[in-house]
């Protein structure tokens, strides 16, 4: 088989980080070539650089032997390239027929031809065995025949070389299995198929070859019969080198909180999570591993009350805390670092010593009487913070969105910190962090846990969770799948079940629920 | 029973309902093309009263108030396309720019009537467009008394209402332009360009107002008045938010709120102040965007400035 | 729009110091248009309404009620809310005063004056609860609301004051109000009064609430970042409301300033776009208490000189109409035109 398309030496920057760092890749004629990585590690970069959502900064694309230059979706599409994204591109209110031929409608004089559009449909639609029932609006019909829809678009402009974006990551295991029919029929009607996904176990039921991608660089590319979820699992995961962290072992002390049976919803009204129970105790770090997606932000969403429990029990300290509300839960002393520091952990156009009162502004010695703001305690405050945990510049006088990440987190674990919680989240807590800061809160989290906090750590990071736990769970599809104390832990083990491993065989039990929007 | 029915609700108050409907008709029009691209366009009601006087003044120059109509249109244009250039361009925050058109609107027309005209309050009379009786219609009982006899105005109106409608749900450029107020990366990602989109919308949504403004001042009168336009864009844009962004609905609404208009008087006869009356299009805008008598939402990529990339 | 430091830097007052400039040159197109010498009629323009007791004291005359229309929508900006409705306000809140005003006698000033104008700002500040409510619980865009209750107040105060409250004479108007409710002028023959005092306080109010309360630190952190309000254990819905009806009361009080202090008595459609040249005053102040005030003065500067100009020159009073409009559109589109500088350099 010769290679339909080549990408050569592909280089993009953005601030801060490079999503893809020289990455050279060829894909065979007709061949399902799966693209993993975890979430960062620059697969959706790539594939929308090929589209032309995206322009790379170096590099070149090949299709069929010769260099093209993509620079936008409309040139792409008239190269042959089609793309289901993640998040679909469909407008709700239209029918799908609407959707499917937006952009290139079949028209008589102006005027759409249904008529005509009606009968290309069906057609592909019994050619692809993609039943779809095409009078609907989109935003009547279910996900996964929105995801038909997708796929239908992309044919219906005649894509030779198909993407599909997580396709799998809000289907129902039927769903899946016939999306993967679909897909076997369109490879042997010779459309060639770029399947991103981080779902090993997939990968390995339908991909012809795999390559992987971590941190941004390519990893390897193997044939998916040569190779094993294991050895997958270790390139995507990868061998960083373990940070270090000095600690003594736990002093583990009486239960303090803990979930029973907890299901969640997010805001869509998806259940995301499907039954989780667990318990800390004093003195100890609970690691939840997994890759992100898997309800764990749902469930720590659900604990602080930014999300609403839908079933199950939430007990802090004896007393139930499910669905109190986001003042309550603060005002329990507990202390939330929240995995997107932009959107929930700061006030960006807030200063330092705003935001290092952010939850607590309301307590004295904050406030006075007549609640007016007591600037000189809110200033000692900031200044002990931002000293105590180096926050740089210590000008708290300065805005905050003019900090690095690593300072900003900073000012947020300062924050949560000094408050003294009993019961502590960390959610992500050094994600997109430099080693120095990476160590310092490291160091600080554990600080906390010798301190007598129990902690709840979440984390897409594997290094991460297996430095800084003492006893690990994983999560995957809303559930717990595997526990065990940090001495029966290792990479391999937790690679494993994050990425749908042994304890997942359970297909049946996997349903998720879409509710009504 | 019967009687007090027909008092309120009989041929010479539907015809007069009609009327009064009309500008409301055209501007709403516009509303909905502006909208439906995605971008708010409070500004109708500078938009409106420019083409009013534009219109008025076109017809004073050269006495054809066909010509009057084509200037109301253009001079309408042009002012969607300053809001477009600054909401879409600049993404300057879609009400800001509305309402800076509205006070510049009621500046520039009087600052230019007193300037041309040298009067403050009302231009001199200009030729009006012609009002015309549809033979054989007019002879209908009833329904011919309502829309047999009515300026031409009213009826381009009416006819306004079935092309904009056809264009919206059956061409192509309809298709697009729905896509782009709903959806505008979706349509981005299938090569339709959003922003000419949205542009060419506004634009539109500015000509339609102007000839809303047109009709009041070379229709309906025979003159332009300082503010004449009197808060008519705003029901416009009740109008069209009560007729749920459509066409037809729009034209229901309208047509709702010239009736109440019209019915003023004779309620003010039966003891009901004529000001409760003229309050109720907007009442009714609320409840209809509060959701109590179906949701009437407006297309979801509405107000956002679209960012490519 | 939104400004976070309590004070203004150098750089924020360049843009709107620049979108005026850039406002009065188009302005001074349609001077020449009209055939008169641009810098003459601005000179005649600015020298009668900042040059001399009696200008001044009529400018700010002319500032106070957009002082209270700035400060309501800049308020409201600060909660990242809308409010288009202060014409609606001020109206209700107008209202509300010259009810009390004519409805009680021989009550003395100091329990008076007081009464009417907590009157109007109840008014005003429940009428714009209403909007607030639809927004903070079922998620109804403001915009449009406010604009309604506009117009809703503009009928309900006409039945008013040509039903019940009518006075009697034949001009759409209520009677005149008890001197014991009145805002007495300060330098008769002009119309400044003590309206102004109550402006001023207004200001620092504002200013403390937002900076020095932690009721000022809620409304910046829901106008700033909903998201991070709400885990901050920030009731976003309570904090709109109260934004709302804040704003609402600040709103009325313009309403309030005209009826009990220059007119004496509530007249049919009395403002000339008072609210919405507040919009205008809280763009061009860039949502600052203190801008409001410069801002204010601006345009009373302008509708004050206007008159003049009008008197003295061909140049007709609208222009500064325009120019207010011009002002708006350049302000709000110098403030991204500069941000999207920033952003590239920083990228």
């Amino acid at each position: 088989m010769e290679n339909i398309l080549e990408l050569k030496n592909i280089t993009k920057r953005f601030p801060g980080v490079v999503a893809n760092d020289n990455i050279s890749l060829d894909i065979k004629a007709g061949e399902i070539h799966a693209l993993v990585g975890e979430n960062g590690s620059g697969k959706s970069t790539l594939m929308n650089i090929l589209y032309g959502l995206y322009n790379a900064d170096e590099g070149e694309i090949y299709l069929r032997g010769e260099k093209t230059r993509i620079t936008e979706p409309k040139q792409a599409i008239d190269h042959g390239i089609g793309m289901v994204f993640q998040h679909f591109m469909l407008v709700e209110p239209l029918t799908v027929f609407e959707n499917v031929i937006l952009g290139s409608e079949p028209q008589k004089r102006g005027f759409i031809d249904f008529k005509g559009a009606e009968r290309e449909v069906a057609r592909l639609s019994k050619e692809y065995g993609l039943k779809v029932e095409t009078k609907s609006r989109v935003e009547d019909i279910s996900v996964g025949q929105q995801q038909r829809l997708e796929i239908l678009k992309a044919l219906y402009r005649k894509a030779e070389i198909l993407i599909l974006d997580e396709p799998t990551a809000v289907l129902t295991p039927q769903e899946t299995d016939e999306l993967f029919q679909v897909m076997r029929n369109l490879k042997e009607q010779g459309t060639t198929i770029i399947f991103i996904s981080h779902k090993i176990r997939e990968v390995m039921e339908i991909s012809d070859r795999v390559s992987v991608l971590r941190r941004g660089k390519l990893v390897g590319t193997k044939n998916t019969s040569a190779t094993s979820r294991p050895e997958l699992a270790e390139m995507m995961v990868g061998r960083e080198v373990l940070l270090e962290v000095e600690k003594e072992k736990a002093q583990r002390g009486e239960k303090i909180f803990s979930v029973s049976d907890l299901e969640v919803r997010d805001q869509r009204g998806t259940k995301r999570v499907k039954g989780v129970s667990l318990e800390i105790h004093s003195g100890e770090i609970l690691g939840i591993a997994g890759v992100e997606g898997n309800g764990q932000q749902e469930m720590v969403e659900a604990i602080t009350g930014l999300l609403r429990t839908e079933k199950g029990k939430i007990y802090l300290d004896g007393k139930e805390l499910q669905n109190l509300g986001a003042m309550q839960v603060k005002k329990k002393r507990i202390g939330y670092i929240p995995e997107d520091r932009h959107k929930r952990g700061l006030i960006l156009d807030f200063n330092v010593a705003d935001n290092m009162i952010l939850g607590f502004h309301t307590e004295p010695p904050f406030v006075q009487r007549f609640f007016i703001r007591n600037e000189k305690a809110i200033k000692e405050n900031a200044e002990k913070l931002v000293e105590e945990y180096d926050v740089r510049p210590p000008n708290i006088q300065q805005q905050v969105s003019t900090f690095s990440g690593g300072n900003q987190q900073k000012i947020i674990a300062a924050r949560e910190f000094s408050r003294k919680p009993r019961f502590l989240i960390c959610s992500q807590p050094t994600r997109g962090l430099d080693i120095g800061s990476i160590e310092f809160i490291h160091s600080q989290i554990i600080d906390q846990r010798d301190k007598g906090a129990g902690i709840l750590l979440v984390s897409a990071e594997l290094d991460e969770i297996l430095s800084l736990s003492d006893r690990i769970a994983v999560m995957y599809e809303g559930r717990i799948v595997g526990e065990m104390p940090i001495e029966e832990a290792d990479e391999k083990k937790l690679g494993s079940l994050m990425l749908g491993g042994e304890a997942g065989e359970d297909k049946g039990g996997d349903e998720v629920e879409a509710g009504t929007k | 029973m019967w009687d007090y029915l027909v008092y309120f609700v009989n041929a010479t108050v539907l015809a007069a309902a009609l009327r009064m409907a009309t500008p409301l008709i055209f501007t709403s029009l516009g509303g909905i093309f502006a909208e439906r691209s995605g971008v708010i366009n409070i500004g109708l009601e500078g938009m409106m009263l420019i083409g009013a006087f534009t219109g008025m003044l076109t017809s004073y120059f050269t006495g054809q108030p066909w010509l009057g109509l084509i200037g109301a249109l253009i001079a309408g244009a042009l002012m969607g396309l300053v809001h477009a250039v600054a909401a879409v361009t600049y993404k300057v925050n879609q009400v800001v720019s509305g309402t800076a058109i509205n006070i510049f609107a009621v500046g520039v027309t009087v600052f230019l009537l007193r300037w041309i005209f040298d009067v403050a309050g009302t231009s001199p009379s200009v030729s009006r467009v012609p009002v015309v009786t549809i033979p054989l219609v007019n002879r209908i009982p009833v329904i011919g008394q309502i829309i047999g006899t009515h300026n031409i105005m009213v009826y381009l109106a009416l006819v306004l209402v079935v092309i904009v409608h056809i264009f919206l749900f059956k061409t192509v450029w309809g298709l697009r332009l729905r896509s782009v107020g709903e959806h505008p990366k979706a349509a981005d990602t299938v090569g339709i360009d959003v922003f000419l989109t949205r542009y060419l919308a506004v634009i539109t949504s500015g000509a339609l107002a102007g000839l809303g403004g047109a009709y009041l001042s070379i229709a309906h009168l025979s003159r332009f008045g300082d503010q004449m336009t009197a808060g008519r864009g705003f029901i416009a844009l009740a109008a069209m938010i009560f007729g749920k962004w459509t066409p037809f609905g729009a034209l229901g609404a309208s047509l709702l709120f010239g009736f109440a208009n019209a019915v003023q008087m004779r309620l003010q006869e039966l003891g009901i102040p004529s000001q409760f009356v003229q309050m109720v299009p907007y009442i009714l805008t609320m409840i209809a965007l509060a959701g109590f008598i179906g949701r009437a939402t407006p297309p979801k990529a509405i107000g956002k400035p679209y960012k490519k990339e | 729009m939104k400004l976070e430091q309590s004070s203004l830097t150098s750089r924020e007052i360049i843009t709107p110091i620049i979108s005026v400039i850039l406002a009065l040159l188009v302005g001074a197109v349609f001077i020449l248009i009209v055939g008169e010498n641009p810098i003459e009629a601005y000179w005649v323009l600015f020298s009668n309404s900042l040059i001399g007791v009696s200008s001044i004291a009529a400018t700010l005359q002319r500032a106070t009620p957009l002082i209270f229309t700035g400060l309501a929508v800049a308020f409201a900006f600060r909660c990242g809310l809308f409010n288009i409705g202060a014409e609606g306000q001020l109206y209700v809140g107008a209202m509300a005063a010259v009810i009390v005003g004519v409805s009680f006698s021989g009550i003395p000033k100091v329990i008076h004056l007081p009464m009417a104008i907590i009157a109007g700002m109840l008014a005003g500040g429940l009428w714009a609860s209403i909007p607030g409510l639809l927004k903070a619980k079922l998620g109804v865009h403001e915009v449009i609301n406010t604009i309604m209750m506009n117009f809703i107040a503009y009928f309900l105060t006409d039945y008013l004051v040509t039903g019940p409250f009518h006075g009697g004479r034949w001009t759409p108007e209520t009677a005149r109000v008890f001197p014991t409710a009145e805002l007495s002028r300060l330098f008769p023959p002009t119309r400044l009064n003590t309206g102004i005092f109550i402006a001023i306080a207004a200001i620092i109010l504002v200013y403390f609430i937002l900076w020095r309360t932690r009721f000022g630190y809620e409304i910046r952190a829901v106008g700033f970042n909903p998201t991070a309000a709400e885990y901050g254990g920030i009731s976003v819905s309570r904090n709109m409301v109260m934004a709302m009806v804040f704003s609402g009361a600040l709103a009325s009080l313009a309403g309030v300033e005209q009826i009990l202090g220059v007119h004496g008595r509530f007249i049919q459609r009395f403002s000339p776009d008072l609210g919405f040249m507040g919009i205008a005053v809280a763009l061009l102040g860039k949502n600052h208490p203190v801008g409001v005030f410069f801002a204010a003065v601006l345009f009373g500067a302008l509708r004050t000189g206007a008159a003049a100009m009008d008197r003295l020159t061909d140049v007709p009073r609208e222009l500064v109409v325009i120019i207010q409009a011009l002002i708006i559109m350049f302000v709000a589109a110098e403030e991204l035109t500069r941000r999207l500088i920033q952003r590239r350099r920083r990228a």
